[in-house]
């Protein structure tokens, strides 16, 4: 499949070489070592900062390498072990970062000319909670401009390549972070999701991926595009690194007042397990109909009997609301992304235009200029919904399917554990494939949306390969809240399936 | 014909919280520029807002000191709007939920009783400011006021002329300074005021076609601006041409006198407000409104009430002083240290005033203690130095401090009451005024005021008028 893993292997810089039969060391395996002196975190990250140099020319999933710092958190948790201190759990993991989450003095720039030379003075509350856990920042990672697109063909800068086929997009709008994954570049990524955009490049890369409850992770240094439906998310190649990374970035924060204000579980990892007896699931009757490839349905199939081997039941359901999601999405992200990219007039920062005769003419050419055509569309699509006039027809009658599409949603929980469904619609396609044809993309968000708008958790985990090797996402959706749940059932699969990913 | 003046108001104040509505930065004025930012205010990517409770706590006080009705459930809109002064390009405010609603606020004028509804109360946050170089290409932005928060009151058409409306605002201020709301400095920019106006025939019903006038400093200038743009409005109707009237945005010019139109209602924002869904809805507590009730202090209209009857001072008196709660404090205090309400009074609206207004110092700066102003006020009542010499101590106890005594002895203005020390005086002047003795010996009495005066004159001020009164008429006999 991917060359990446053999050019890794060829390389036979792996510390000490234990490195499990893929080439892929998980969190354990890394921070472990780095805790118990089997290897330095600067070892790991030089083995991972070469891994990229080596292999990111052909997939394109990087935008920025840290190497300096990199580097220089590496030796700050070298020094921490040998001063004799607790190291933290992610310690040495190198983890990569979707460029629409701020890092302190590294460039930001959410893939659009308007922020191409944006360096942000503080770090997101992820990251700082990755810093405190002793990971290393190694890169940021390429996605659709402001993470508006399912394919990672609307960056500014480059073209990033499925690694399961270079021929194919990644998916979107993290595909980076989902190809720097898939490809072994990293062990574990952090990606957002607004629409599905940690889920759908997660199914099209072959990897796992969570999209939190909203408010479970704090969106403070998030760069906004829907507001009320992004969420920061792990990306990683197993369950079990899934969980370690939303133990490490969930949380309180004061900084975000829409941050969740009770319990946090605190042990996802441990509490992971291969017995889901008895866990009530529910398909939904919406999901499987024709715009869903026929290699895809039957893929689902099979995990369905292999979780009814594993003593669930498996009902089919239904869930009328779910065939207004699209809509009601576009409207509600849109409108939120015309107020929340308003702020890009290159007044104080960003982009700014070469020549101007006054100041109403230098925002509007540098937002001619600097923005690309996926974002002009929503943010038109976004003002006209707000607009005197037609704001009832769809602003507000979205935010009313938003309650009813809840209700029904709660619905279902209360006689099911988790709902099941397919995380892509469609195998991952050509590069350049639909890039013409915005309809064509949006329909790519259609079994993941629901989620961002209900604010449930769910879970992309690989279910099996097309005949022609393509791999197949299969989505859990859990409660709010419910991420233990999901975890643990996507465990279970990932463990019954034994995919070899 | 006859025509009716139709005012209402839109208010912001700035309220007098030591941070910003969503971030920690200082709220301090005349900083450096940029000084207070962070980059919550500054909306760099990524940040988010974080409600400042004291803000709210403030709206509430104010909505609960106009009789609002407090909405225990509101919430935060974004009006989305271009501006360089504008970091987010949309203002955080609130829309269809304000935080109160419903009040009215009631004043006398001009001998009438008026009712003034207020419609709602609001939170936002105030955006930057822009300077303007006169021999530069570009301009600059100030964002320490980005982020400082204000409410918006907006009254009902309820204020008949431009004197009722400037009257609605002295009150309101008042308000705002009483709870300690706000700061209310207008010349600062932390109260300002919109005036929508309109005229219409007496007797019509429905409202005429309705002006904004923006950009207005001080009470003078509204009352200015309201009487030019009425002026404007009841020409065009005299004229037969009120159509000209069109719902539009006007600024005042206070320089030229007038004001220019800025945009017609074709031309005004769409705002496009939309719930802000970065901050949760506002919850407040019923037992935190009546603690914030309890906490309000005594407002203009009851204080007045109480003067009057507590101390009888007149309703002009009383309503000079309550009209500012720091000279009617500083009255209060006077008289708490033993001086006589009525005097206390001529003082604190006389002198105390006339020194504040020449020097430009705040009413709540009064150098002078209270304590010190009593001892002067008894040393003039109880004869030891004259009227005249106790408003020149005043002078100087308020342009160089020290109290009354060293002043006195200082300056050497002790109160002459002795007939042996005034004779001589008193006999020199009866010879040169051959001319006055004369009227009063034929029968003028009213011409003793004149030599009294005189005395008065030769002895700097320090003589006994009463003494001197007395040994003229001795002496004229």
């Amino acid at each position: 499949m991917s060359g990446g893993f053999k050019d890794a292997k060829k390389d036979g810089s792996d510390p000490a070489g234990t490195s499990m039969s893929n080439g892929h060391m998980g969190i354990r395996e890394i921070s472990a070592g780095v805790a118990g002196g089997k290897w330095s975190a600067y070892e790991i990250t030089e083995m991972y900062i070469d891994k990229i140099k080596s292999m990111d020319d052909r997939i394109g999933a990087f935008l920025t390498i840290c190497e300096e710092s990199a580097r220089a958190q590496a030796k700050a948790v070298d020094e921490k072990i040998r001063s004799g201190k607790q190291p933290g759990k992610l310690a040495g993991v190198p983890v990569a970062v979707k460029d629409n989450i701020c890092t302190d003095g590294i460039r930001t720039t959410c893939a659009s000319r308007m922020l191409e030379n944006f360096v942000p003075p503080y770090n997101a509350a992820v990251i700082e909670k990755l810093i405190n856990e002793d990971a290393v920042i190694v890169g940021k990672t390429n996605m659709d401009e402001f993470a508006m697109g399912s394919s990672t063909e609307n960056s500014a800068f480059r073209i990033t390549k499925n690694p399961r086929d270079v021929t194919r997009v990644p998916g979107g709008s993290s595909g980076g972070s989902a190809a720097a994954v898939a490809a072994g570049m990293v062990p574990v990524s952090l990606g957002s999701d607004t629409g599905g955009s940690i889920r759908q490049p997660d199914a099209f890369c072959g990897i796992v991926g969570l999209k939190p409850t909203y408010g479970l992770v704090s969106r403070y240094g998030l760069i906004a595009f829907g507001s009320s439906l992004d969420q920061i998310g792990p990306m990683s190649k197993t369950v079990e690194d899934c969980a370690l990374m939303l133990e490490a970035i969930q949380g309180r924060d004061d900084r975000d007042s829409t941050s969740y204000r009770g319990e946090y579980q605190q042990d996802y990892a441990g509490r992971l397990s291969g017995d889901i007896k008895g866990l009530k699931i529910a398909v939904l009757k919406e999901y499987f109909t024709d715009g869903l490839e026929n290699e895809i349905a039957s893929s689902l199939n099979e995990s369905i009997r292999r979780l009814e081997g594993l003593e669930t039941s498996v009902d089919e359901v239904s869930l009328p609301a779910a065939g207004d999601g699209l809509s009601a999405y576009y409207i509600i992200s849109s409108a939120e992304a015309s107020s929340n990219l308003a702020r890009y007039d290159s007044i104080r920062y960003g982009y700014r235009p070469k020549e101007y005769a006054d100041v109403d003419e230098l925002m509007e050419k540098s937002r001619s200029e600097a923005f690309g055509t996926e974002v002009k569309r929503r943010i038109m699509l976004g003002t006209y919904a707000l607009s005197s006039g037609y704001y009832d027809a769809y602003y507000k009658r979205a935010q009313k399917y938003r309650k009813l599409l809840r209700s029904q949603l709660a619905g279902v929980f209360e006689k099911y554990d988790l709902i099941l469904g397919p995380t892509s619609p469609v195998l991952p396609f050509k590069i350049g494939e639909r890039s013409g044809d915005p309809l064509q993309m949006y329909l790519a968000d259609i079994y993941t949306i629901i989620v961002n708008l209900a604010g449930l958790p769910a879970i992309s985990v690989p279910c099996g390969f097309s005949r022609d090797g393509l791999p197949i996402g299969l989505q859990l959706i859990g409660p709010h809240y419910g991420e233990q749940v999901l975890l643990q059932a996507a465990y279970a699969l990932e463990q019954d399936l034994k995919l070899g990913l | 014909m006859n025509y009716e003046t139709v005012i209402g108001l839109e208010i912001h104040a700035e309220l007098k919280t030591k941070s910003k509505i969503f971030c920690g930065c200082s709220t301090k004025f005349a900083s450096e520029p940029n000084e207070n930012t962070c980059p919550v205010c500054l909306g760099l990517p990524g940040t988010l807002p974080v409600l400042n409770e004291e803000a709210v706590r403030l709206a509430v006080k104010a909505g609960t000191a106009l009789n609002c009705r407090v909405n225990y459930l509101n919430k935060f809109d974004r009006k989305n709007y271009f501006y360089p002064d504008l970091p987010k390009a949309y203002q955080v405010s609130q829309y269809d939920m304000p935080v109160c609603t419903d009040g009215a606020v009631e004043f006398e004028c001009g001998g009438r009783h008026i009712k003034v509804r207020i419609n709602r109360v609001h939170l936002e946050e105030d955006a930057g400011k822009l300077i303007h170089l006169e021999d530069e290409p570009y301009s600059l932005v100030d964002y320490n006021r980005a982020g400082i928060p204000l409410i918006e009151i907006v009254t009902e058409p309820d204020m008949r002329s431009p004197l009722e409306a400037v009257t609605f605002m002295r009150m309101l201020k008042s308000i705002l300074e009483y709870g300690e709301i706000s700061d209310c400095r207008m010349e600062q920019g932390s109260l300002r005021c919109d005036a929508n106006i309109s005229v219409r025939p007496v007797g019509q019903k429905e409202y005429g076609t309705k002006v904004e006038l923006k950009n207005i400093n001080s009470f003078r200038e509204l009352q200015k601006a309201l009487e030019r743009e009425e002026k404007r409005q009841i020409e065009l109707y005299r004229f037969g041409e009120e159509h000209k009237i069109v719902q539009e945005t006007r600024r005042w010019d206070s320089g030229k006198g007038r004001t220019i139109s800025m945009r017609s209602k074709e031309e005004a924002h769409d705002y496009r407000y939309f719930p802000e869904p970065d901050l949760m809805p506002v919850i407040i507590d019923e037992t935190a409104v009546s603690a914030i009730k309890n906490s309000l202090p005594e407002l203009p209209m009851e204080k007045y009430r109480r003067f009057t009857q507590e101390y009888g001072l007149s309703d002009d008196d009383a309503d000079n002083l309550t009209g500012d709660r720091y000279l009617s404090e500083y009255f209060e205090n006077t008289v708490r240290e033993g001086a006589a309400p009525k005097t206390a009074a001529n003082w604190v609206l006389g002198d105390v005033l006339r020194m504040l207004n020449e020097s430009d110092i705040s009413s709540r700066e009064i150098p002078v203690e209270p304590a010190r102003l009593c001892r002067l006020i008894s040393m003039v009542e109880e004869g030891k130095i004259s009227n005249t010499a106790g408003r020149e101590v005043f002078r100087e106890m308020f342009a160089g401090g020290g109290s009354p005594e060293e002043v006195v002895e200082k300056k050497g203005l002790t109160q002459i009451s002795s007939e042996d020390a005034l004779l001589d005086l008193v006999r020199k002047v009866i010879e040169e005024n051959p001319k006055s003795v004369a009227d009063y010996r034929g029968g003028k009495t009213k011409a003793i005021g004149y030599l009294v005066g005189q005395v008065m004159n030769e002895s700097k001020g320090r003589a006994n008028p009463a003494v001197v009164n007395e040994l003229l008429v001795k002496e004229l006999g």
